[in-house]
């Protein structure tokens, strides 16, 4: 989601004389302006909306192919408290192989640095805080100097099927009933 | 305006599409397909796995981004289903369309479904992967012009694949809308992707004398071809000499040796394995073998099995594949050292064959090679005061085909062929590498699509077989004693594309109603001229093909009047072969008859 940019001082000087116009002049457009004169920041109308999709849709669908590639939902809805580890060992290799297989066909991801862990690094002024996270005795100005603990994922890209046929993303596997 | 060059590779297990732009300079990309995935979901993908799934009324449609009605699925969700429901799943369908005893145009397919589902026949079946990659293709390229329908589109069949199976192949795209179609055999594909891999660089590999010996290994089919380099004013021409029989064998077999292996383990141990488990078991056991073969390091993979119920834990089976294991299985069981005079068993079929596909009873690939070169020793001509080899001596190796991506399998290969070379006195071979094998028929048949555009060099050799039509002796009459039958040579081996033979002996054929004829093929005899007469076929590198009919329309003759015709052969631009009876007394101009291929069954 992008947020639009801040008008220019002269561009809002502009559009508040022509608005104050159109107030006085057009009951319509001032009943418009009403409903919006509290209101938080608009978000921009998605282009199309999909037919049952919400904004966890792809999050579902993500659930969804972990759950068929490699049962994630299985393993973690199961309580394995009671379980011997060589039992969690055996599982957690289906759920590792078949998550594993499914990330790689949908995701692209790679470290955030690409210098190994425990490695010395400095930060210049001006990094990107998103990137990456400050731990231990956090003080001062930049530069700093550390030491890389982890060396953080990104995704580069990240594809995932796309729904047809007014399926709900909610089933993430449907129940099975076997015949005959 | 045709706008792209497209090469589809439509296989056994997979079909894949790959385009280029006419003009300019891109080179074949291949193209990802959308199918459907999962129930309700929709991805693109490079590989459309050959399967088609008929969806229960119950399930409701199956709907793709082009098609909200579907009822029917075909790529990677069927597949899925195969498991699940596998009566409504046809699987290897191009097996059934290259079936010799089946009508392949009768709707047999799936075997055994249940009877909401309309059967449809094999051509079909090719017809509806056809139609979903040329629906994918509009759908990413918009249509109208950019249609599929108005591209030069190629279509690889296996070199191994008879006349009747290449008018089919035609048939099925046809019928899928492609109207400017060409046939391509595949290891001649795999060429192709070899030389656009390698860029100029190749001439610097391949010299005039090379017999370069294409080793494609897919899925569900093995396929040998020898393509002969030749100097020809100057120039160097690539020339296909020989190609092998169709044999029923590929990786499929291998990961159901394995997956059976590793049941016995864990039935050894008590544990059951239903038939759902066993799908995945094959799966598993292929991802391991996988792994296996690319890691010499690797002692061990694991297999662990899913249990089928939502409880992962505690049902979930394990047991582990070994180096060992899998060098036992794969390279020694399927490529097995054996001397150059070996040959394939054939086992002898019980009484009550089950209706199937007539899979190879010899898992060797090895013993299979060793006889096609025997059998092909012929096909490079040597001067005559040279000793005639025993077999026929290729100079290089091209692997293609997903499971030789595996070096100890290629390795044995590669040391098996030299020993065998060596002992009949020739050096040893090199091994073309660089190609991607998965997606390289595709790549290679858009790059052909190219090449008849005149783009690069292409590789010659006509028709692969010379075929024969069975003619009957004039003998008396005894009751209970066939007339002998001799095969005579309508069609020449090697027709060029564009050329005609016709036989200089007439035939007689009855006036409305259908005719038929004994119809073989022989992908070894080289030197018949049209109309050369076989008296003792037998054993003599013939082999007996569906027959051929020819039903000459009453009008303007009386029926059940004997009309004497000539039959002529056309070797098509398109890659096939048709037969055309022509009547000696025509009542009208260019009169003559279409002779069907008969796709009816031998018996």
């Amino acid at each position: 989601m992008t947020t639009d940019p801040d008008l220019s001082f002269l561009t809002r000087l502009w559009f508040a004389w022509l608005c104050s116009f159109r107030v006085l002049f057009d009951g319509r457009f001032a009943a418009r302006v009403w409903t919006v004169r509290d209101a938080p920041a608009l978000p921009p109308a998605p282009a199309r909306a999909p037919s049952r999709g919400t904004d966890t849709t792809a999050a579902l669908q993500l659930l969804s192919l972990l759950q068929r590639e490699g049962r994630l939902v299985d393993f973690l809805q199961q309580d394995i408290a009671s379980f011997a580890d060589t039992d969690v060992g055996v599982a957690a290799r289906v759920v590792h192989e078949g998550c594993r297989k499914a990330m790689r066909a949908h995701a692209e991801i790679e470290p955030v640095r690409a210098e190994a862990e425990g490695a010395k690094v400095s930060l210049e002024a001006g990094f990107d805080p998103d990137t990456v996270k400050l731990v231990g005795d956090v003080k001062g100005e930049p530069p700093y100097a550390g030491v890389l603990r982890h060396r953080g994922w990104r995704a580069k890209k990240l594809t995932l099927p796309s729904l047809v046929g007014g399926h709900d993303a909610h089933i993430l596997t449907p129940a099975e009933v076997e015949l005959g | 305006m045709t706008r792209f060059a497209v090469g589809i590779d439509l296989g056994t297990t997979h079909c894949a599409l790959a385009v280029a732009p006419l003009e300019g300079e891109g080179a074949p990309e291949v193209m990802d397909v959308p199918q459907l995935v999962a129930e309700g979901q929709v991805e693109a993908r490079p590989l459309l796995p050959s399967f088609l799934y008929f969806a229960h009324e119950s399930e409701g449609v199956k709907a793709l981004p082009w098609d909200a009605e579907r009822r029917f699925v075909v790529g990677e969700h069927a597949r899925a289903r195969g498991v699940d429901a596998p009566a409504r799943v046809i699987a290897s369908a191009k097996s059934w369309l290259s079936h010799p005893t089946v009508d392949r145009r009768a709707g047999i397919l799936p075997l055994g479904a249940p009877e909401d589902v309309e059967k449809i026949s094999p051509v079909e079946t090719s017809w509806r992967y056809l139609e979903h990659l040329s629906e994918a293709f509009d759908e990413r390229y918009g249509g109208g012009e950019a249609a599929l329908a108005k591209q030069e589109v190629v279509v690889t069949v296996p070199a191994s694949f008879d006349a009747s199976a290449r008018e089919l192949t035609v048939e099925a795209a046809l019928a899928a809308g492609i109207e400017k179609l060409t046939l391509l055999e595949e290891p001649q594909a795999a060429l192709y992707a070899w030389v656009l891999a390698m860029g100029d660089a190749w001439r610097k590999e391949v010299h005039p004398g090379d017999v370069v010996l294409v080793i494609d290994v897919g899925g569900g089919t093995t396929d040998f071809s020898a393509i002969h380099a030749v100097d020809k004013d100057g120039s160097l021409e690539l020339v296909r000499v020989a190609v092998g029989d169709h044999i029923l064998l590929g990786g499929d077999n291998m990961d159901l040796a394995l997956a059976h292996l590793v049941r016995q383990k864990l039935e050894g141990e008590g544990k059951a394995v239903d038939r759902w488990q066993q799908a995945s078991l094959v799966h598993t056991c292929r991802t391991a073998k996988e792994r296996l073969l690319s890691d010499a390091k690797l002692e061990a993979m694991p297999v662990v099995l899913a249990s089928r119920g939502s409880a992962l834990l505690g049902g979930t089976l394990r047991s582990e594949l070994t180096r060992e294991e899998v060098t036992r299985i794969l390279v020694d069981g399927f490529f097995p050292v054996v001397p150059a005079d070996a040959r394939p068993t054939s086992r002898a079929r019980g009484g009550l064959t089950q209706l199937g596909l007539p899979y190879a009873s010899d898992p060797a690939i090895t013993r299979h090679l060793a006889s096609f070169l025997a059998r092909q020793a012929g096909a490079i001509r040597v001067a005559a005061q040279q000793r005639a080899p025993k077999l026929l001596h290729p100079t290089a190796v091209l692997f293609n085909g997903g499971v030789m991506k595996a070096d100890p399998l290629r390795g044995r290969l590669v040391e098996t062929l030299d020993a065998w070379l060596r002992g009949d006195g020739a050096p040893p071979v090199r091994v073309l590498g660089g190609a991607d094998l998965d997606l390289a028929v595709a790549r290679g048949a858009c790059a052909y699509a190219l090449v008849r555009r005149g783009k690069g060099l292409r590789i010659r050799g006509g028709t692969a077989r010379a075929y024969y039509v069975g003619i009957e002796s004039a003998v008396p009459a005894v009751p209970g004693v066939e007339p002998p039958v001799s095969a005579m040579c309508v069609a020449p081996f090697g027709m060029e594309e564009g050329t005609e033979a016709s036989l200089p002996q007439e035939l007689g054929v009855v006036v409305g109603e259908p005719v038929r004829f004994r119809f073989f093929g022989s992908s070894v005899r080289r030197d018949d001229g049209a109309g050369t007469l076989l008296e003792d076929w037998k054993g003599d590198g013939l082999e007996e093909l569906p027959p051929i009919e020819v039903t000459l329309p009453a009008e303007g003759r009386r029926e059940g009047d004997v009309v004497p015709v000539r039959l002529r052969s056309h070797a098509t631009e398109v890659g096939t072969l048709q037969l055309e009876a022509e009547p000696l007394h025509p009542l009208k101009a260019d009169e003559r008859w279409r002779v069907e291929l008969s796709v009816r069954g031998g018996e």
